[in-house]
């Protein structure tokens, strides 16, 4: 394995903030975040923590978070959706003012945050922690109504459990298909670690059924290791065809059932359509986000690079080689939040380490990893020369059963962390 | 392994121009690209494509080492008889790859 990412230098960027001059009484400053993922929720605790007179609001419309990371486990009957959820009470109870209500516009001159029920929110700073929304424009077939038809389970909650019921419906022979749209999209990993898992559940529920993953890439994150297992376990279950093999879906009928690409019609029994994706839309209302869809920012304190004053952290920012993940989120948040305190105190913002670790499940109890160390010198991030690394390719036979659990104890940690 | 993939219309209605695509997976590697241990690694590339209707030449193409690896044409011809479209790579070595799909024509 891989040198294991040293958190250290962070936390000792989070040390040198206690040694900082508080407020002048009276100069109660405001920070308002929006959204109550892995990125807000974390980043409106760790700013009530380091700067406790500041008043910090969370705005976000769900009282309840449902979690992506393990929730592919959910698809496969492995884990209850229930265990996904976690509430605010705890952000609550340290005095951050929680919002259930969408954020519907900004307005960077005037320093205000609209929201849907009418009223306004004034800020020093504003975070903005808005994930994904599903690009229903770039991918001709699909909308709305037809992901009630062909699930994209990329958001979890209602979309999961379809996906799971249509697995648990499907006839032994069927054939189901996963659609991966071209980078960037959240958890890079993720539509290989749900192929392994959905072949997995093939093999031992339906094993005349088969699985094909046709892809808008010919590369993926942990690749060589992906693929080796999968020829090692699930060999005639599931086939992968990247862009250059005609992978690329162009089109898809939900009455029909098929996906096009630029070679072949395909009827599948379950079709996940994983469709492209852009930042959360609170993001381009704010005018963070740009051409792309995504956010640039600079990533010292993750200010937007467009809009000063407003951060931007998590699945919606351009942060390449970081990855969108909640690992990453949650990373970012804290940065974030230390690099805020101290623009609110006056002082300007430091470059510090960060890192990310992505735990893929090969089958519920056996998993590999990918992690990272970056720098973000200049306020661009960077890969850490020789720091990070993935699972070996040639395990002991104990090391995948101990990284799944390693990745059950990771999402413990994060969870406790975020919301807990 | 070269797989090749084609994509053409069963029928189509005398006159009509129709839409063909083809693709070979294939590295395309330029001989201008060095290894980890600085070796040149050695050219190997398609040089020509054609497409044949019935044996008669409806496109041709010639590769360069600046083409990409696993290229994807797109082109057009117009359906005039029932016959069969032959689809033939050569690469530097003189090997051919081929597929082929049977068009039927109605009038």
């Amino acid at each position: 394995m891989a040198a294991r990412p040293d958190r250290r230098a962070v936390i000792a960027g989070l040390a040198a903030l206690a040694a900082m001059p508080s407020f002048a009484a009276g100069n109660s400053a405001r920070v308002v975040v929006v959204g109550g993922g892995y990125g807000g929720a974390t980043a409106a605790r760790f700013i009530k923590r380091l700067a406790p007179e500041v008043k910090v609001t969370l705005v976000e419309p769900n009282r309840t978070f449902t979690s992506c990371p393990l929730s592919n486990l959910v698809i496969v009957a492995a884990r209850d959706l229930a265990a996904q959820r976690f509430g605010y009470q705890a952000l609550a109870r340290e005095g951050i003012d929680i919002v259930h209500d969408r954020a519907t516009d900004v307005d960077a001159a005037a320093r205000t945050v609209a929201l849907a029920g009418g009223s306004t929110l004034r800020y020093d700073r504003l975070i903005l922690s808005p994930g994904i929304d599903i690009d229903w424009s770039a991918l001709e077939g699909y909308g709305s109504a037809a992901a009630e038809a062909m699930p994209h389970a990329w958001k979890a909650g209602e979309q999961t459990l379809l996906l799971r019921r249509q697995l648990e419906a499907m006839e032994d022979g069927g054939l189901v298909v996963i659609s991966v749209p071209r980078a960037p999209f959240r958890c890079p990993p993720g539509p290989y670690e749900r192929a392994s898992l959905i072949a997995h559940y093939l093999r031992n529920r339906k094993p005349r059924a088969k699985l094909l993953v046709l892809d808008a890439k010919d590369d993926f994150s942990k690749q060589p290791l992906f693929q080796a297992e999968w020829a090692a376990r699930y060999g005639g279950v599931l086939e992968w065809r990247g862009a250059s093999d005609g992978g690329r879906v162009s089109r898809v009928d939900a009455g029909a059932m098929t996906l096009e690409t630029d070679f072949e019609r395909i009827r599948a029994d379950v079709a996940n359509v994983i469709p492209p994706q852009k930042a959360g839309e609170i993001a381009a209302r704010a005018g963070v986000a740009d051409s792309t869809g995504w956010c640039p920012v600079n990533a010292v304190a993750f200010e937007s690079s467009l809009q000063p004053g407003i951060h931007v952290i998590g699945d919606a920012t351009i942060a390449a080689p970081m990855p969108k993940s909640a690992f990453t989120a949650n990373m970012q948040a804290k940065v974030c939040a230390v690099q805020v305190a101290r623009l609110l105190r006056g002082m300007s913002p430091e470059p510090t380490v960060l890192v990310n670790t992505c735990y893929s499940y090969l089958d519920p109890d056996e998993a590999i990893s990918i992690s990272g160390v970056y720098s973000n010198e200049g306020g661009v991030l960077a890969d850490v020369p020789g720091a990070g690394g993935v699972s070996p390719a040639a395990p002991n036979p104990r090391s995948r059963t101990s990284e799944a659990a390693e990745a059950f104890d990771w999402f413990r940690a994060i969870t406790r962390e975020t919301f807990g | 392994m070269n797989t090749i993939r084609i994509a053409a219309p069963r029928t189509a209605k005398r006159g009509e121009i129709i839409e063909l695509r083809a693709l070979i997976r294939h590295p395309m590697e330029s001989g201008f690209r060095r290894g980890a241990s600085g070796e040149v690694i050695a050219r190997d590339i398609i040089v020509a494509f054609e497409c044949l209707y019935d044996g008669e030449p409806v496109f041709r193409a010639k590769f360069f080492p600046a083409v990409a690896a696993n290229p994807f044409l797109t082109f057009h011809t117009v359906a005039t008889e029932s016959g069969r479209l032959e689809f033939r790579w050569t690469d530097q070595h003189g090997a051919v790859f081929s597929d082929a799909a049977d068009l039927t024509v109605e009038t």
